[in-house]
Order: C-alpha cells, then structure tokens, then sequence
C-alpha cells in the first residue's frame, strides 16, 4: 500500500504532463482537421473526433494499468511479449485485412488492431533485457548479431506488409546500440548512408566523389597534423587520376569518369598501403576507408534507386527532392500540405478557421497529416510550440534514461526516445517537405486507437521503471 | 553500475537538437519568408480548374475529318461559397425555372458543400458569354469549359462509338476518371479512348468570396498543362460509307469491306443505322433510351455481333478445303438430279466441274465434295477427318473471334466433333448426318465480319489480315502489331486460284452465273451468291465479292436480311459498293441497281419477323 502511494508520488509529472497535453491538443487538431458541420458535436461518436476521445480514454486507463503493474513484471516478461508481438505481426501478414495493398491490421468486429505499433515496445524490452544480460560488451560481434537481429526481425516482417514507415521506426533502434557500446564508426555510417543517399540524386555523381576526396584530405590534415604528407597523399590520388582520365579520353575506349575515380582510388590505396602498413597508421586507414566506401556506396545507390526502388517510391523520393512537380498526382499530399502549413502564417488563420483544412483539400489529414492542422490553424507560433513541445519531451526522456541506476531502465528509456524521435522527425519531416512522403502517426497527435496505445504503453513503461528507480536494482 | 559511455548522449542531444532546428527552420521559410503559400487576409480561396485536353481527332483513310470536337461549357456551383443573390436573374439568363434552380442546388448540397457540382451541363455559348460579365453577382458559381463531339457527316456510328459520362464502375477501376468527366463507349472511341483522351492538366487560381478570380495561384508554378489526345487515322472510306448506309436505308443488315492488303477496314455499315450526333451532350440519355426501346434494334451491331450461318457463300472454302485434301480436282464432276439424296437444288446444266459448281451454286456438287471430305480414308475415324475439316476454318478466322478493336465481337459457331458425339454418340454420325454443313447450312454460324475476312483472304490467295479499324496513331503513325502479322493459311495459292475462277465465273460467265447482276464493264468482279436461311420469317440475302480479280483492293459482305435470294439484294448491293470504292462515281448503266436498292423497304417485313419472334 505504501509502495504504490510512493509510485504515484515518483512517476515523472512532467512528461505526463506532456503526454495528457499533446492528447488534448491532438484531440482539438483533430476536431479542426474533420470538421463535419452536420456532426458538430465533438463528442459524437460517429465523427473521428468523437472516437478519438474514447481513444483518449482508453490511453489513461492504459497509463494507470501500465503503472500500477509491477515493474519486475516488465523485465521478466519482455521476451514473452516479444514473442508474442512477432507471432501477431507474422500472423497478420495472413489474416490481416488489405487495405491500400498492405496488410497491416487486425479486423476484430468493428475494432481494428495494428500490431507494428505494440511490437515497439516490445522490442525495445526485448533489446533493453537482451543487452542488460550482456552489458558492455557491444563491441563483440556475438553480441552485435543478436541485438541487430532483435531489432531486424520486426522490421523486416513490417516491410513484408509492407509499411515502410514503421520499418524505419525500428531502424531507429541502432541509437540504442550506439548509445550502449556499439561502435561509433557503425553509426556514423548509418547516418553517413542516409545523408549520401540523398546527395548522390541531387547532385552530380563525379562532383560528389571529388568533393569527398577534397574532404579526406582536409580530415587526414586534421588528423595527422603533417600537412605535407596529406598534401603528398591528394598529389598521388590526382597523379594516378591524371594518368587514367588522360589515357581514358584519348588513348583507350571511355569507360567513364565514375569508373576511373573507382580506379584511381583502388591505386592509391596500393600506393599508401604501405605506409599505413610501416607507421601503423590507423587514422589514415580509417580515412580512406571511408572515402573508399563512399565512392563505391554512391554508385550502388545510382543502381538501386533505378533499379530496385518500385516506381511510385522513385517518384516520392523524386518530388521530395523537387525533381518532379506533380500536383495533381503522387504529389499531391505533399503539395497540399505545404499549401496548407504555409498558408498559415505567423500567427495562423484561426481555430477552425483553416480554408484548406475546411476544404479537405489535404487527404488523410486527420491521422498522417495531423500536422498541416496545426501548421494552417496555429500558423508559426503553433508549430514552434508543437516542435519544442516534443523537443522538450525528448530531451526529458533522455535525462530520465541517464538517471536510471538500472541498465535494462535506461536501454528502454533510449529505447522510447528513438521510437519517438523517430516518429516526430518523420511525419512533422513529411508535411514540409524534408522528408519523403513516408505514413507514420504522430505520437499522441494523430487519430488513430492502437498507435495512440502502442505510444501510450510504450512511455509508461518507462515512467514506471523511472519511477521506482531507487528500489530494486535490476 | 559503472556505465562506460554516458558521454554518448551528448552526440545523440545534439542529434535530435539538430533536427528539430532544422524543421523550425524550415518552417519558418514556408510560413513566414515565403510568400508563395500565403494567402491574403481576404481569405482567399483556391480553385483547381481542370484543363480539359482536346480529344484526338478522327480522320478516314483519305485523310478527311471524321469526328472532331466543339466547346461546351458546364456551369458549376460550389453550394459553400453561394450567398444572397438574384435568383430572378440567374434563371432568366440561363432559361430555367425556380424549381429547377432550387433542385439543382438542393442536389448539389447533398453531394458535398465543398467540392464543386455539375449544376447545368453544356449551356450554349450565348449563355456563357452572357454569365461571364454578370459573375460577379452569382457569387459560388463559375463556368467550367468542356469539349463535345462534333460529326462532319451524319454516319458510322457504330464504328465511332460515342462518348458519355464515366459510371460508377469505370471510375473506381481508373481514378483518372472523376465524376462528369467523359470516356468513350463503343467503337473507335472505346477501343482507343487512352489514346484519345490525353491527359487531363489543372490550372490553380486564387478566388475571392464574391467568385472573382484574383490571379494564378503561385504564379501558375504549380498547373500542370493538359495534354491533347492523339488524332487517329480509321481505315473508313468515309464516302463510302455514306454510300453504303443510304443503300441500306429501309432494310437491315449489314455490310463490311476490308483491303486485302492490309486488313484495313474500308466501311462497315449495320442497318438501322442511327446519326452520331443524337448522342452528344445533353440530348444522350434522352435518344439513348428511344434507340435502346426501337424493335430494330439500331443500337446492336450487326456487322460482328449477329451470327447467321453463311449459305452457298461458305462454297468456296469447302471448295478449297477438298483441293487441299486432294479428295477432288478442279476438272472433278458430280451430277446433280435437282438436288442430291435429301438436299435440294435449283435447276442447271449438269454434270459441272468445280468452276460451274461455284457458278451455278450447285448444291449437290458440293455435298458430294463435302461427304468425300469426310470420308477420306486417309483418316481412321470420321471425327479426325471433321477436325481436320474444322482446322482449316479456324486457320479462315472461323469459329472463334478475330480480334479486332471491338469489343463485342461473335465468335461465331463451328462445332467441335465432341458435339456431334455427344448428340449422337461416338461414331454414332456420319457425313449424310452433317451435309448440311457442305453448304454452310445446319449448325454453323458465322459474322458479316468473318465472312469478309474470308473473302479478303481468297482474294489474297491464301492470308490474312485481321481486320482493323484503325489506320494509324498519332504523330507518330503507330499500329498494333497484331494488326500487321498476316495470317497464312495451309491452302496452296494454286487451289486459291481454282477457287477465284469460279467466283469469277460466277458473276461474269454468262447463262446460268448465279450473280450476273454483279458485272461491271470494265472490272473483273469475283463473288458468290447465298441464301442463308432464316427459321424465323424470309430467308436473308447474302453476297460475298472482292474485285478486281488481280491485285484486288477491296474485298465485302453484304447481308440483307428477309430479301430471299442473293442475288436479288445482297448482289447489286455489293457491286454498287465496288463501283463508288473503285470509280468513285456511279456510272450511267448502274444507276438503275441504285435506284432499285435506294427505294427497297424492307422494313416491315423486318418487324413483322420480330413481332412473330
């Protein structure tokens, strides 16, 4: 009895706050975003509002079960419940209902189930239990495969449906390994891929490799502090270069500027083998792996974008990156959306007073778009608050984690914030156009029963573990 | 516990800092430096116009127009955006009554108060010009420019098609199509309504609350330009058409002329035939509904989707087929006692090689043919020698559909050995059993399509092409390939010759030639004559030709129906036909034919046969 007075008087106010803030003005978004002047009651049921605040509901309940249970509970169990949301998101690529060409719910009667959005939290026990058995010990590789197979399993499954938003959700999961031991270079890649990507379609791909050699040079400056031997390293990338672009151009039959830069590069890795052999130097080595990788990386995306990537994601991709205008077609969301958020303003039009809102000119504005609402309704101001809203909520989870005198509490705290970051960065991304258009909710904002109680579950969880931080030490 | 990389977090904080300063950042260009997505204080609206493209021309061989198309103007209502107004003057500009006004908008309320309705379809062009100054008054209702089929010549529309409202089912298979858009039904515009529509654009304006357009929204950056359909060439003598349907004026019936060459479709004419024009815009539904009602049935194609069997015409194949089995030769004779065993036949000059068989139209010759066909012992059963029988008429195009634009077409009936089994037992037949086939009599049946196709492939001496409607697509000429493979047939082109010896003598050999009606002084016409029989009231009147005899360009059908013989109606009909397609003109001792076959009314004895039906 004591103990749970105690729970109730530990539990992270702030970030219920927060929580209980963002429903609410989630709800009133909504209400804006669905406006039917014939149901204008916003507690009707038939409406999406109406059912959003039976959602809402649910999610307290929720929140209070969540808590009240015993936070051993969640340690011992998260295998099981692990398990058990793998089994459903295998299961629901067979007796899932197809909508759009994608299996992803459960149709119950007239509830319907989205099992992608519980196996997050699910997966972030299972990788918070999987990694407190094995603390520290993220550089090994024995440890690395089974972590990044927790991680894969139901993000491979999600993009059988396929989903690819929630995909990229579990993606996420790698700041938790980075955040635990894994190796930093692995990260970056990740990060360094994402980013490469992206430039290899917006630019030139020569230019691009060039201006990475150019980089490696000034990082190798850095590094060694010996000019003159970077200085020496850039001369003979550009002798080698010299040599074969000239042969390419007047001797032999053009193979093309990508595959000489591959060449070259190939060369002078030969040529600095040596050195890097003789002084050990690992930096170097580093460096030019990279550079390397990248060059080699840039060609494959060419391929895979052209080759792999099915047409109408090519042409998401494509608009985002303003390449094609297409108002009327696959960019349509987009282009509504940006009317839309724009057209706000500073200060926004008003509460319920958005015209594109009004005019259901942007599609599924009550769940994936949630966003233009605010951007329309509450203009600048609005979205200011929204974005530091979660900015604030991210930056308190992450002090949350940090103060967890228990390993599995904080791997699961970090494992909230990517969910969440994940998700904020995505959608919010998606509506002003920084983002391809990729569907994924916006925790607590957006209409929608099992992501709004997959998010729910998913924080308090943690405000649970948090809150009893001080007891048992597990 | 001692944790070993706590400094980690910082790189993560940064991270995520870093991204939410870049949504603020972005942000903040769209929502407060750009312009481009603001709209003013005045709450400005945005109106998406659709650009309606030009639909595809359609032009006849000779490269005439055919169909082309003219403006039409819809007056829309957006019921959201309506205000007090003068109804008075409104329906007194556009000549409707209050109630009409008052239902209109009632219904376009129910449909959606925010999205645009349909409030009167293609008002004229005065009407427009006068609305457009008073707009301003009407504030929620704007004008929405369309385009219409418009017909050089009141014919073919059959072979047009006509163009209509998409349905329900159309637009949710093809979401390009939006409720009042149009797409095509039937003929050329259905077969190739991708080609013809091309692709609609959006132009994107801002509108203030009194419905005035204020200017391009984003400078017009966001329209997308709408693309006009491709013009398509038809294969349709145009001339010859029009002809082709005045002759068939009071009868019904059908008549299709192909090019040998190329399989193009020269003209194709089903009797009753309608003007195009009755179904475009607003009076479509209307007439759509008295066509569908008539007894005739004008609405129903009878070039491809009626199937008779063929009479004598279907002589020359089985012609063929007993040279290429080599069962007889050209100089082989049979007798004919007014008929053979239970199958009766006209009186003639007797015994006949195959040319006079063909000539005279001697049904027992061919029966005789046909049972030898049969009961070639080179066959262990009479099925196998049926089959065999059978796949050369599939190789004809018999039996099973040819594949041409149309949709809607009959394949047609050769019956498989199996159902001659089946009715009497394997082995259980023999050729007396089914010798009404000899002359395409019994259970058979075939299209005025089919049987033109077969002519054209006799006039080519052994192949093929599948009809087509359409000459070209577009700029750039295209045609589907199907339409230029040529289809050969395992005939010799020397039994072809026999055959084309007798069609020829058929109509120009003098007494006792079945179609000497056909003649012409200076060309060499081939043909054939039939009767195809009609359990239902008076035999139809069928004629097969193709002319000149050497390099043929035109290859035709003709069906009368209830006229009795060939000869009578369906002959001079189809040498009428040759005439204007190869001369142009009708000469002087053919006029008489003309007016013979302009004056024929057959009608009643047409409806007669449905009533009785």
């Amino acid at each position: 009895m004591k103990r749970s007075v105690n729970i109730w008087y530990r539990i992270d106010k702030i970030t219920v706050l927060l929580f209980l803030l963002m429903m609410i003005m989630g709800w009133f978004n909504i209400y804006a975003a669905v406006y039917n002047e014939e149901h204008k009651e916003i507690l009707d049921f038939s409406q999406r509002y109406g059912k959003q605040f039976i959602w809402i509901v649910a999610a307290v309940v929720l929140a209070i079960i969540v808590v009240v249970i015993d936070n051993r509970f969640y340690l011992f169990f998260s295998w099981g419940v692990y398990g058990v949301l793998v089994s459903l998101l295998i299961l629901v690529l067979f007796f899932g209902r197809e909508v759009n060409g994608a299996r992803s719910w459960f149709q119950l009667g007239s509830l319907s189930l989205q099992p992608s959005e519980f196996a997050k939290f699910a997966t972030a026990l299972a990788l918070a239990s999987y990694l407190n058995n094995h603390k520290e010990e993220l550089t090994k590789l024995k440890v690395i495969l089974p972590a990044t197979g927790i991680i894969l399993l139901p993000a491979l499954l999600t993009a059988k449906q396929p989903d690819m938003g929630s995909t990229i959700v579990f993606f996420s999961f790698f700041f938790v390994l980075y955040r635990e031991g894994m190796s930093p270079y692995i990260f970056v890649s990740g990060l360094l891929m994402v980013i490469l990507f992206f430039l290899t379609l917006l630019m030139d791909n020569v230019l691009l490799e060039l201006i990475l050699v150019g980089l490696a040079f000034f990082l190798t400056w850095f590094v060694t502090r010996k000019p003159k031997l970077s200085l020496a390293g850039l001369g003979i990338v550009i002798l080698i270069g010299g040599i074969l672009f000239a042969l390419d151009n007047f001797v032999i039959e053009s193979i093309g500027n990508e595959y000489i830069i591959i060449i070259t590069l190939i060369l002078a890795g030969l040529a600095f083998a040596y050195y890097i052999y003789q002084k050990k130097a690992s930096g170097i080595l580093v460096i030019y792996l990279f550079l390397l990788g990248s060059v080699l990386y840039i060609n494959m995306v060419d391929f895979a974008f052209n080759n792999l990537l099915k047409p109408h994601q090519r042409e998401r991709v494509e608009i985002m990156l303003g390449f094609k205008s297409d108002p009327h077609g696959t960019g349509y969301n987009l282009n509504q959306s940006l009317i839309s958020i724009g057209s706000g303003g500073f200060s926004g039009k008003g509460y319920l007073k958005g015209t594109q809102t009004k005019f259901k000119f942007v599609p599924a504005q009550s769940t994936d778009f949630i966003f233009c609402t605010v951007g329309e309704e509450w203009g600048f101001i609005g979205s200011f608050v929204i974005v530091g809203l979660y900015l604030f909520l991210l930056l308190r989870l992450i002090k949350l984690a940090e103060r967890q005198r228990s390993v599995f509490s904080r791997i699961y705290g970090y494992g909230v914030v990517s969910v969440l970051f994940t998700h904020f960065f995505i959608n919010i991304g998606m509506t002003i156009g920084i983002v391809p258009v990729i569907g994924i909710p916006l925790p607590f904002f957006s209409y929608g029963g099992s992501s709004l109680w997959g998010f729910t579950i998913l924080l308090f969880i943690f405000l649970r573990l948090d809150a009893s931080r001080t007891e048992y030490l597990i | 516990m001692k944790d070993l990389y706590s400094t980690r977090k910082y790189l993560i904080i940064t991270i995520i800092v870093i991204a939410s300063v870049a949504l603020i950042i972005k942000l903040f260009i769209i929502q407060v430096v750009k312009d481009t997505y603001r709209l003013s204080a005045d709450n400005n609206v945005l109106r998406y116009v659709t650009q309606y493209p030009a639909r595809g021309l359609i032009y006849d061989r000779n490269e005439e127009l055919i169909v082309y198309n003219q403006a039409a103007y819809d007056l829309m209502v957006i019921p959201a955006q309506t205000s007090k107004m003068d109804t008075a003057l409104f329906c007194g500009d556009l000549g409707i009554t209050r109630e009409i006004f008052m239902d209109r908008l009632k219904a376009a309320v129910n449909y959606s108060r925010r999205a645009p309705s349909i409030f009167l379809k293609q008002i004229s062009a005065e009407s427009y010009a006068r609305f457009q100054e008073k707009i301003f008054m009407f504030p929620g209702f704007y004008v929405q420019p369309r385009t219409l089929r418009k017909y050089s010549r009141p014919v073919a529309a059959h072979l047009l098609g006509y163009v209509s409202e998409a349905d329900e089912a159309q637009i949710k298979k093809d979401p390009y199509y939006k409720p009042g858009d149009y797409i095509g039904k039937l003929g050329i515009e259905e077969a190739y309504e991708k080609e013809l529509r091309g692709t609609k654009g959006v132009k994107i304006f801002l509108v203030d609350v009194y419905s005035r357009i204020k200017g391009s929204y984003a400078n017009g950056l966001m329209d997308t330009v709408a693309v006009q359909g491709n013009d398509i060439i038809s294969g349709i003598d145009l001339d010859l058409q029009e002809y082709g349907e005045k002759l068939m004026q009071n009868k019904t019936g059908s008549i299709v002329a192909i090019e040998p060459s190329t399989g193009e479709i020269l003209s194709l004419v089903s009797s009753p035939c309608f003007d195009p024009e009755l179904l475009v815009g607003r009076v479509r539904s209307e007439n759509y509904a008295r066509l569908s009602a008539d007894t005739l049935l004008p609405l129903f194609n009878r070039a491809f989707m009626a199937s008779y069997p063929p009479g004598s015409t279907f002589k020359p194949v089985n012609g063929l087929i007993a040279l290429q089995e080599k069962v007889i030769v050209p100089s082989t004779t049979f007798g004919c006692s007014r008929g053979y065993l239970f199958v009766g036949c006209h009186s003639h000059a007797s015994p006949l090689n195959l040319k006079g068989a063909i000539m005279n139209s001697c049904n027992a010759y061919f029966c005789q043919t046909f049972r030898k066909v049969l009961e070639n012992p080179g066959y262990g059963s009479i099925s196998e020698a049926y089959e065999k029988w059978r796949s050369y008429l599939t190789e004809f195009g018999f039996g099973k559909k040819l594949e041409t634009e149309f949709v809607n077409e009959l394949p047609g009936l050769i019956p498989p050995s199996t159902y001659f089994d089946r009715y009497h037992g394997i082995n259980g037949w023999k050729a007396l059993t089914v010798i009404s086939l000899a002359i395409g009599q019994g259970e058979i049946g075939t299209t005025p399509l089919q049987m033109a196709n077969m002519t054209a492939a006799i006039a080519n001496r052994g192949y093929y092409f599948t009809p087509h409607i359409v000459k070209s697509i577009g700029n750039e000429q295209r045609i589907d390939k199907r339409f230029t493979m040529k289809h050969q047939i395992s005939i010799d082109s020397a039994n072809f010759e026999e055959i084309v010896l007798g069609m020829e003598a058929a109509v120009n050999g003098g007494a006792g030639a079945t179609a000497r009606i056909a003649a012409m002084e200076d060309i060499i016409v081939c043909g054939k004559t039939g009767t195809a029989q009609n359990p239902h009231g008076e035999d139809h009147s069928v004629f097969i030709a193709f002319a000149p005899k050497d390099k043929p360009v035109i290859a035709i059908a003709v069906y009368v129906e209830n006229s009795g013989f060939g000869a009578t109606y369906a002959a001079p009909v189809a040498s009428l036909m040759i005439e204007k397609y190869i001369k142009r003109e009708i000469g002087e001792s053919s006029k008489w034919k003309e007016q013979r076959m302009l004056e024929l009314n057959l009608i009643n004895r047409t409806a007669q046969n449905e009533t009785e039906r």
